[in-house]
């Protein structure tokens, strides 16, 4: 699905926003997550702690770029974490507004040119933008990550249509809705919609339980996957009785 | 001379990246480094010379979305 990479789980989780070390890892667990993204910090006190999570929890990393505007801040982040991480999977985020957190697409395109070209493997956050994601592929993606909503903010599929375009004009590219989704029904739209995996992490992070609101998601995903599979009924404007009219009794 | 350690002025008395790293306590085989913006490997650390007011940024793996 992801480089040559097949996986089982289409949702990805971040490991962000816990209340703790233990919960972050009943929540990977319960989510049945494959991929858990992780960043580059100065070290806190916390740092060791992380250290052992990720070695306990068996999934395969993906570093992001978090917190870089430019294109030059986010093409070193990414050839430290491929060091430190020993991955050169890199979940590439130039930020380009402080208050939505939406890319800069420019800045985008230039990173992953630049990043693809030293071998990176490179799942960029990007908008619905057909063109932007043309870019992004002739610069060497395989992936694209269109965003939901404003990240944090759980407003989820803020741009059904866009998403549903971007999914007719980018077939068989791997299209990962990534940021803004706030419920597991609207992980389940994105996936009935075709898809192919959901990024996430304050929705579960931030959940009165999060290992029960990462299986709730884990099992919406699926479901929604399930029912793109089998392909849903098309839309009608007026009802259609679903009993059959013929054998109907005369009873008035 | 001084030099400008993930945000803070530190006095060092380290003259290349490598001694700097044992000299502030970092783990060094666990974290990643760059000085003025740029990476620098691992094995480019011994190599790599300081010199006053340059900027080191020395990262860890964190939480992230």
């Amino acid at each position: 699905m992801f480089y040559g990479v097949d996986l089982t789980s289409r949702l990805m989780l971040g490991t962000a926003q816990y209340p703790s070390p233990a919960v972050l890892l009943e929540a990977i667990e319960a989510s049945g997550a494959e991929i858990i993204t992780v960043s580059l910090r100065r070290e806190g006190a916390a740092g060791t702690a992380f250290r052992n999570i990720l070695s306990e929890s068996r999934c395969r990393l993906l570093p992001n770029t978090a917190g870089c505007h430019t294109a030059r801040e986010a093409v070193t982040t990414a050839r430290m974490a491929r060091e430190v991480f020993g991955t050169s999977w890199i979940k590439l985020e130039v930020i380009g507004h402080a208050d939505t957190l939406q890319p800069d697409p420019f800045a985008l395109v230039e990173a992953a040119r630049v990043l693809c070209a030293e071998g990176f493997e490179v799942f960029p956050y990007t908008t619905e933008d057909l063109i932007v994601g043309e870019k992004l592929l002739e610069a060497g993606c395989k992936v694209l990550m269109p965003w939901g909503a404003p990240i944090g903010s759980g407003q989820g599929l803020r741009n059904p249509e866009g998403l549903r375009t971007m999914r007719a004009h980018f077939t068989g590219v791997p299209l990962v809705v990534d940021a803004g989704i706030g419920a597991p029904s609207q992980a389940a739209q994105a996936m009935e919609m075709g898809l192919d995996a959901i990024l996430l992490n304050t929705a579960v992070a931030k959940a009165v339980d999060p290992a029960t609101m990462a299986r709730a998601f884990g099992r919406a995903i699926q479901a929604g996957r399930d029912a793109f599979e089998a392909g849903l009924m098309p839309r009608r404007d007026m009802a259609c009785a679903s009993t059959p009219v013929f054998g109907l009794a005369e009873l008035a | 001379m001084r030099i400008d350690l993930n945000g803070e002025i530190v006095r060092t008395q380290a003259l290349t990246l490598a001694d700097l790293l044992i000299e502030q306590g970092f783990e060094a085989p666990c974290v990643a480094t760059a000085l003025n913006g740029d990476f620098i490997a691992r094995s480019m650390r011994d190599a790599t010379r300081l010199d006053d007011g340059m900027k080191v940024e020395v990262l860890s793996p964190m939480q992230g979305g």
